[in-house]
């Protein structure tokens, strides 16, 4: 199954090994890969998605009417999750407002649009924090990942989760390994191919400053073998820079789907990311090529994520090839821009056959997101069919690169068995396709887990609210005890006191309290019976004057005083914050709402660092999820709340202010 | 059950049911044609009623659950089971009992279970073993081979297709001939009444009914249906687990007592080219739908049924097994698919599952 063979690849001897499964697909890069990459014209208008991220929505900076300058920030992070984004051209904004964006959902969402003025200029960038990539190792990796962050670099494999998280794995977690994902196992995408070919001495630039970032040894960069020029191009680069040492590219066997997070890992260094887990518990991080180029851009040369290399092709676009785009180009001036559609298009799709999703409009824009913008003609992705019933015929389980047995996934998901199809280990479905793709009763199997996934969060959602609201009602029940009790208990004290002033001292002795409070009260009686004596005149004022010291002494003893009181309430809340932080903002914001004061301090902390793994780990869900991820469920950034990685403690710790970002992010994903 | 596709892939489909049917039936063909040659001609009659028949009665029951019936046929899982009984049945079968084994097969233990894909038991085996059952002697009467030797010894001459036709359908036999003389024990038949008598193995291969390692004529129907099981492993539409488990289990335990016994129990390849351990390892038990799902499930149900297989020929009641072990371990198959899960990615090698 997943034993190991070593392979010896032109470069060097790296032993490599497998994961179960996987599907060889006629991989169509011949249709856009032979041209050279182009500059996309700049559009006359600019459509910038403020979420192109996982994460909270970035915030808007600018107004409409306001001149922006190429790379200047228009909104900015909310949290330690979000990235900012920058404008890609010069120009004005015209309106924010939301606009159709790339989802599966076909929803609109808020965006920035510019009218671009043609002169392209550039706003001051922040300056290099290097001039060459062997002085990267004078800076603090801090200095570079908050220079990262700033850039508004995200994941650009397709699933946009913010780099700089991801370049933050901890000190508790010592690194050794960089994984360079370039081997893009989507058939028709070619951007990454020609990225390494083109820009190949960038994307080393980029593995030199992340090693130094996670301080890791090696680099090793995995390219499929369908793409053998990129792999010279990197080879050479890494000679001509010298750091043959520390950087290394693996060629390995083109198999869908290699280029998935775990499964290169896998490949590269034979080790398997946990369920749940993130690389970075094995001693892993890996990066895209595209995201490595950006960092490189980032640092040498200040420069924003503001562009990025997109593959239109398929076979119904005349002249497919790829294309350096400005961030919120409208889809359709890269088809305008490849000759328009030729004959008969079935579907339109962004990202690759299959993961992408399946766009209702070519009018929408490019995001950090976004690799290829397909268009398939009927042959290509012909309608399968009405699905057959089952025959069992076991190949999805054949293929399937988690060694899932999608076939009782499916019984169980279409009876919504929620508990069963969990006990098959749902949530490692990584969502590849490969199970639908080989499947002869044409059964729409990512369909059905997509659906038993969505239908399980909701109802993990549902049950953490009932949860929620039970333990909220209890805590708020013991407390209004609590305070009848202690009113009670204050009123009888007053009253015994009053009592004792008037009758002897040894009936306040008698008096039903705890030790320490009654040795006060004894201590107390005797004085004012000495006082008593003394003058002979006792009045009433006099003895209330002596009792009221001894209420609240004795309600300090007993640990509840009215002001305390409180606090005990928070703590007694604080579990349930923590359980219900991580997936059900929307009740942590209704709750803040409510308790303001309480829940403020001390009850957002635990539901952070409850959260930054959870997200975290869902990136490492990463490639093959990533499009899907984007794929209408949000699975990610939910997949967050089932995670529940103690990882990531670190960026929690790191940036507690984020916290409540966080709830508000979950609050913006769910919806 | 129609669900328009809106999630991803959107890659073109690499498999189709039907395609699957044909390529099954396809590989059927050398081991048709061998049947043939040695059986005459009513191997091939009694594919075609037997396909008449399925078609008919899957068509019928489909109408009757109100359902469309033309995706159902046009599946061709009717025709592999017609065809699968069809090459079980002797070559001279009464139409009739053809008609009540499909019957059985298609209507009970196909659609009333739900049809394709919900039957846990292989509806060929179910419909031969609810014949062998039920007749006995009817369906354990094959032609002896046609091999010319043998016939000059018994003095005989093969059935005509017209005499074929008119046997099946009215159950006359050529003039001056008796069913005495026409039919013929097979080899592994012949083996258990010797050996009961007390013969040696050495003895017993001195029959003509032996040939080189497995009974005379039926050993090249063996290879036959081996070869068609070639092709379907190089079309990938089986995998080597469940024809490897099954014959490497039968020719284990068949090793095992030959070893201890040579002259009490036949040489191993005997049970492998005799009878319908081929046809039922590459064919038969290999039947996704009421097959074991997880490959190391897959190996322990095959392996499983190699060895029911020598279980009942050896000590059992009827001559051959493979229908009774597939069954049989038909229902062993959701327990097996239930311990056999593989270790999923990601998850630590000694972690015990829920489920």
């Amino acid at each position: 199954m997943s034993g190991l063979r070593s392979i010896l690849d032109g470069g060097g001897q790296r032993k490599l090994w497998h994961f179960h499964g996987g599907v060889h697909l006629p991989d169509e890069k011949g249709l856009s890969n032979r041209q050279p990459i182009a500059d996309a014209p700049l559009p006359s208008q600019l459509v910038i998605p403020l979420q192109q991220h996982i994460g909270a929505p970035a915030r808007c900076r600018v107004a409409v009417g306001d001149r922006v300058l190429k790379g200047q920030l228009i909104a900015e992070p909310q949290g330690y999750i979000s990235s900012p984004v920058h404008a890609s051209s010069s120009g004005t904004v015209v309106a924010i407002e939301p606009r159709p964006i790339p989802h599966p959902s076909g929803l609109s969402s808020p965006c920035v649009v510019i009218e671009t003025d043609g002169e392209d200029r550039w706003a001051e960038l922040p300056a290099p924090l290097a001039e060459r990539p062997e002085q990267i190792g004078g800076c603090d990796p801090a200095v570079v990942r908050d220079r990262v962050r700033a850039s508004g670099i995200v994941g650009m494999g397709g699933a946009a989760f913010p780099s700089n998280v991801k370049l933050n794995p901890g000190k508790d977690q010592p690194i050794e390994t960089l994984v360079i994902n370039g081997a893009e196992c989507e058939p028709y995408i070619t951007c990454d191919d020609l990225l390494m070919r083109e820009q190949a001495s960038d994307i080393i630039d980029g593995v030199r400053i992340m090693l130094h970032v996670i301080a890791a040894k090696k680099a090793v960069i995995g390219v499929e073998d369908n793409k053998p020029e990129a792999a010279q191009a990197l080879r050479t680069a890494i000679e001509s820079a010298a750091v043959g040492d520390r950087v290394e590219v693996a060629v390995i066997p083109t198999l869908y789907p290699s280029g998935g997070e775990k499964q290169l890992i896998r490949i590269l260094t034979g080790k398997e990311v946990p369920s749940h887990g993130i690389p970075a518990q094995v001693g892993i991080v890996c990066q895209n090529v595209g995201t490595t180029a950006a960092v490189a851009d980032a640092v040498l040369r200040g420069r924003p994520l503001i562009e990025r290399l997109v593959t239109v092709t398929g076979r119904a676009v005349a002249e497919p090839r790829n294309y350096r785009v400005p961030i919120g180009a409208l889809g359709e001036t890269l088809i305008a821009a490849s000759g328009g559609y030729r004959g008969e298009i079935a579907k339109l799709v962004s990202g690759g056959p299959m993961m992408g999703f399946r766009l209702e409009t070519d009018a929408v824009p490019i995001t950090k997101a976004t690799n290829c913008l397909l268009a398939l003609t009927t042959d290509e992705s012909p309608d399968p069919g009405p699905a057959l019933p089952c025959i069992r015929c076991g190949r999805c389980a054949e293929v399937c690169p988690a060694n899932l047995l999608p076939q009782q996934l499916y019984w169980h998901a279409r009876a919504k068995e929620l508990d069963k199809v969990q006990d098959f280990n749902l949530f490692d479905c990584i969502e590849c396709g490969c199970c639908a793709h080989v499947c002869p009763s044409h059964i729409p199997l990512v369909q059905y887990y997509r659906f038993a996934k969505t239908e399980s969060w909701a109802r993990e959602q549902e049950k953490r609210a009932a949860d929620h609201a039970r333990e909220r009602h209890a805590a708020r029940e013991a407390r209004l005890e609590r305070q009848e009790r202690e009113r009670k208990a204050k009123l009888r004290k007053k009253k015994e006191a009053v009592a004792g002033g008037a009758a002897a001292s040894a009936k306040v002795g008698k008096a039903d309290r705890s030790t320490k409070g009654t040795e006060t009260d004894k201590q107390a009686a005797i004085e004012a019976a000495r006082r008593r004596a003394a003058e002979k005149k006792a009045t009433v004022a006099k003895t209330e004057q002596a009792a009221q010291p001894q209420g609240s002494d004795a309600a300090a003893a007993s640990g509840l005083p009215p002001v305390d009181e409180r606090k005990g309430a928070v703590l007694a809340d604080d579990p349930a914050a923590s359980r219900t932080g991580s997936g059900a903002g929307q009740q942590g914001a209704e709750r803040q709402g409510a308790e303001q004061p309480v829940a403020e301090g001390s009850a957002a902390e635990p539901s952070a660092a409850g959260e930054t793994p959870a997200a975290e780990g869902s990136a490492a869900g990463e490639k093959p999820v990533a499009e899907g991820s984007a794929a209408g469920e949000k699975p990610v950034a939910e997949q967050a709340a089932v995670g529940e990685t103690p990882a990531a403690e670190k960026p929690a710790a790191e940036k507690p202010a984020g916290e409540r970002h966080l709830a508000r992010r979950e609050t913006a994903v769910q919806e | 059950m129609t669900m328009t596709i809106i999630s991803s892939p959107h890659s073109a489909r690499v498999n189709r049911v039907d395609q699957v049917m044909v390529q099954v039936c396809l590989a059927l063909i050398p081991g048709t044609a061998a049947l043939v040659w040695f059986f005459g001609w009513g191997v091939l009659i009694n594919m075609a009623l037997a396909t008449v028949f399925a078609v008919t009665a899957e068509a019928l029951v489909m109408k009757l659950r109100g359902r469309p019936a033309l995706p159902a046929i046009s599946d061709y899982s009717a025709v592999v089971t017609a065809l699968l009984f069809a090459l079980t049945i002797p070559p001279t079968l009464p139409w009739w009992m053809t008609l009540l084994g499909i019957l059985f097969a298609i209507v009970i233990v196909k659609q009333l279970y739900g049809g394709i894909g919900y039957n846990p038991f292989n509806p060929a085996m179910a419909g031969y073993v609810f014949l062998l059952i039920s007749y006995p002697v009817a369906t354990t009467s094959w032609l002896p081979p046609d091999v010319s030797e043998l016939l000059e010894a018994r003095d005989l001459s093969t059935l005509s297709f017209v005499d074929s036709v008119r046997l099946i359908f009215t159950g006359a036999l050529p003039e001056g001939l008796t069913w005495d003389a026409v039919s013929a024990a097979t080899p592994l038949d012949e083996l258990r009444t010797m050996l009961d008598q007390g013969k040696t193995i050495d003895m017993i291969r001195e029959s003509p009914l032996w040939g080189l390692f497995g009974g005379r004529g039926w050993e090249w129907v063996g290879a036959s249906f081996l070869l068609g099981g070639l092709y379907l492993l190089w079309r990938r539409v089986i995998t080597w687990h469940i024809p490897v488990a099954f014959l490497g289990g039968l020719l284990a335990v068949a090793a095992a007592f030959w070893l201890v016994d040579p002259q009490g129990y036949p040489f191993p390849t005997f049970h492998l080219f005799s009878g319908g351990a081929i046809l039922g390892a590459f064919f038969i038990a290999t039947d996704p739908v009421s097959a074991c799902t997880t490959r190391r499930g897959q190996l322990i149900y095959a392996a499983l049924i190699g060895v029911t297989v020598f279980v009942i020929r050896t000590w059992g009641g009827y001559p051959d097994a493979v229908a009774f072990a597939v069954l049989l371990l038909n229902i062993a198959v959701p327990m097996i698919d239930q311990y056999s899960q593989p270790r999923v990615f990601g998850h630590g090698r000694g972690e015990r599952k829920k489920a």
